[in-house]
């Protein structure tokens, strides 16, 4: 593994030292070069899946649709899921926590005598810090997804949530595999690069005793799990095992088959700019009698999490209509400078701003809403219409918020950033700003003291020439102005 | 984006000048008021005007936001257009004012009826009082020499208000202007407000893509239609010793129709 590459401290939650980690990552110019490749590639892979806007806008009206009428009945769902899962054959388990979800699923593998786990890919296990949790209890889980299976081999963590592994170069691939996998020459061969790490993880597959996947969709109508890869591994961990483990935040239930196809179309039009990927996996249910291959039994983790905080709330609910496409974060100018690391949630970027706090509570997440300059670009590409920044204000509003004062839906943390210094400025602020006559001895003041504006100001002199008022404000202009006229 | 039906040409506007305007660029608030006269508009400054309350409501100060607000609606008791010489305070006015009022019984309606009559001043001058600059120019009797300008369009008036295409339009209609397009044109300067001060690091770096995009352009200078990102790229830009020219979209528009090759 290349030491350039490991500047940013591993340390997951809590976010709270992301201020430090988002000044490292600024400093690391390699990283900063992978990233904005990466970024300006898939914004352009994307925007070449959509070259009709109206189609484009048709489709995420419908996409927003389905996820908001899948939100609105989301409890229903979610028993008509369960149900229909258990028609199938498909053992469901729900956990309100990740502590409760990782007991869930070590249960079921200390039940099965397994010592391994052979894992695609999915985020809500990354969320529960699984792989931590059953290897500290003696059951190795090894990544299968390629991206993911490089990060595992790194001892890193997913900086994007579609490619874990984007803020490595196939350099730093090359000197890992060949550190890491007994008898590899270097290589920076794409091509064999992936080879090796196929060969090697191929009798893992055959080797392991469960498969762990997540869930892109789950169709309540149907009982259908729908998973969408693109290098066979999901097929393969959700197959060859005899155990096959799903688990899926709750949000995922979509109501009828019909209501996915816009969605898997936006999905892998915004994810990666494809027009599909290369599998789409439905899974209705174990091996039945007479079939000659799939698991012999196939279990779903529900997992909650505090999604139910942003369920609660009429507002924050949208923050669950997310499809983890991804789009915003290639989209979005902090991003795009900072990686994923930096952010120090699972889930970085704008929807990680968005969803962390309602996982993690306010205390832990207090910087992460304020790590915007709410320029929209998410909400612009968001293939299910999440108005993201205005979401940013909310949480903002809720960290600012008096820790004692009784709201409605109160947040995990609420008045995490409350400061008597700033609400002193904002007195004062909201008093000079209100009142004309206050105004105008402000504006007195601040144009004929010009001299003496500040030469620091705060953190916007470190990169900035100090602001200085002008001689005569717009309000002199004005009334010279009117006074000429007269 | 909804498509935004406009009325026909008013006798009389209200200017909203904002708070940066105001202190920060005070000539880009007159030349507003110039060329909404030129454009035979009389225009209405009320003296108890401020600022739109968005410093307030995007660092989560609802209460402080909903006070500064309020009082810039009890200036606008004729059913005048409000004319706003940037993007992001017509933005917070049209599509905030209403969310922010949203359960107040009086203020409410009255914000949903201001946030109609709020135009941003490109928008206003290209789509309501449809100014024919080319005519206007061909009457200064001095040309001024050509330029190349690169155009800095605010994420508000791009994605929230839909108006850079009319600063597009306000700069081709001007003879001797070229514009050149930067890197990353559609990207963030880094401003947001209380962004940059929380945030410093990550609003430093990518102000400084934004001077370095805008410079390797070969502009002559950066004309934006909002003072927030003026004050940005044109700070940072001085701060890093590079020699950008920054101005208001207004003011370049009012000195090239006078016929003045600097300001």
């Amino acid at each position: 593994m290349s030491t350039q590459t490991t500047t940013q401290p591993l340390q997951f939650h809590p976010s709270a030292d992301f201020k430090n980690r988002s000044r490292e990552a600024l400093a690391d110019t390699k990283l900063r070069q992978n990233f904005r490749g990466a970024m300006d590639f898939l914004r352009g892979k994307r925007s070449a899946q959509f070259p009709d806007e109206n189609e484009l806008e048709n489709l995420r009206d419908l996409g927003e649709a389905v996820r908001k009428h899948a939100l609105r009945n989301l409890p229903q769902l979610l028993e008509k899921l369960e149900t229909q899962l258990t028609a199938n054959g498909v053992q469901v388990h729900w956990a309100e926590t990740a502590e409760e979800a990782n007991a869930i699923i070590h249960g079921i593998a200390v039940g099965r005598g397994a010592k391994s786990v052979i894992k695609g890919k999915s985020m809500a296990s990354e969320e529960i810090e699984l792989n931590d949790y059953l290897g500290e209890r003696g059951i190795t889980c090894v990544e299968s997804d390629m991206g993911e299976y490089v990060v595992q081999l790194a001892h890193e963590k997913p900086s994007h949530i579609v490619m874990p592994a984007i803020h490595k170069t196939k350099g730093d691939i090359a000197e890992l595999f060949h550190e890491e996998i007994p008898d590899t020459p270097y290589t920076e061969d794409v091509d064999e690069l992936i080879q090796i790490g196929r060969k090697t993880l191929r009798q893992m597959f055959v080797d392991a005793d469960i498969g762990l996947s997540g869930v892109n969709f789950a169709i309540a109508e149907t009982g259908t799990l729908w998973l969408v890869e693109n290098e066979g591994n999901g097929r393969l961990s959700t197959t060859i095992p005899n155990t096959h483990i799903a688990i899926m935040g709750i949000e995922k239930v979509v109501e009828k088959l019909e209501q996915v196809i816009p969605l898997a179309s936006l999905l892998t039009r915004s994810a990666t700019g494809q027009a599909i990927t290369t599998y789409f996996n439905l899974i209705s249910g174990p091996r039945r009698p007479g079939e000659l291959d799939g698991p012999r039994e196939v279990h779903l983790v529900l997992l909650d999490n505090g999604r139910s905080q942003a369920f609660e709330d009429a507002e924050l609910r949208a923050t669950l209509q997310c499809i983890r496409c991804g789009a915003c974060m290639n989209h979005c100018p902090v991003y795009a400078r900072l990686g994923g690391h930096a952010y120090g949630t699972v889930y970085p970027g704008p929807i990680g701003q968005i969803i962390s706090p309602h996982l993690l509570g306010l205390d832990d997440t207090r910087d992460l809403p304020t790590a915007s300059s709410l320029c929209g670009a998410c909400a612009e590409v968001c293939p299910v219409r999440i108005p993201i920044p205005q979401l940013l204000i909310r949480l903002r509003t809720e960290a600012q918020r008096n820790p004692g004062e009784a709201v409605a839906h109160r947040l995990k943390g609420q008045g995490a950033s409350y400061s008597l210094g700033e609400q002193l400025v904002w007195k004062f602020w909201t008093g000079a700003y209100a009142h004309p006559s206050l105004h105008r001895i402000f504006r007195w003041l601040a144009t004929r003291l010009r001299a003496f504006a500040p030469k620091q100001q705060m953190g916007w002199t470190r990169f900035r020439t100090p602001l200085q008022p002008a001689e005569r404000s717009l309000h002199d202009l004005m009334a010279e102005r009117k006074g000429n006229r007269l | 984006m909804e498509k935004r039906i406009y009325p026909a040409p008013p006798q009389q506007v209200y200017l909203f000048g904002t708070c940066l305007i105001d202190l920060f660029v005070p000539e880009a608030g007159m030349d507003a008021l110039r060329l909404l006269e030129q454009a035979g508009v009389a225009v209405d400054f009320p003296m108890g005007q401020s600022c739109c309350g968005q410093p307030a409501y995007t660092s989560g100060n609802e209460a402080s936001a909903r006070t500064v607000a309020a009082a810039q609606m009890a200036l606008f008791q004729e059913d005048w257009p409000i004319v706003v010489p940037s993007g992001s305070c017509a933005g917070m006015m049209r599509h905030h004012w209403p969310k922010l009022f949203a359960a107040d019984p009086v203020l409410g309606p009255r914000a949903k009826v201001l946030a109609e009559r709020t135009f941003e001043l490109t928008e206003f001058l290209v789509e309501v009082l449809k100014v024919d600059f080319a005519a206007l120019h061909a009457q200064s009797t001095v040309a001024p020499p050509p330029i190349k300008v690169a155009l800095h369009t605010s994420c508000s008036a791009r994605r929230e208000m839909g108006t850079r295409s009319h600063g597009l339009a306000l700069l081709r209609a001007l003879p001797g202007v070229e514009l050149v397009e930067q890197k990353n044109e559609a990207e963030c300067c880094g401003f947001g407000g209380v962004f940059s001060l929380k945030h410093p690091d990550i609003s430093g770096a990518m102000v400084a893509d934004k001077t370095a995009a805008i410079e390797a352009s070969g502009c002559d200078q950066l004309v934006s239609a909002d003072a927030g990102c003026l004050c940005n790229i044109g700070h940072a830009a001085e701060h890093q010793g590079r020699a950008l020219k920054v101005e208001h979209l207004a003011s370049f528009v009012a000195r090239r129709l006078r016929g003045e090759a600097q300001s």
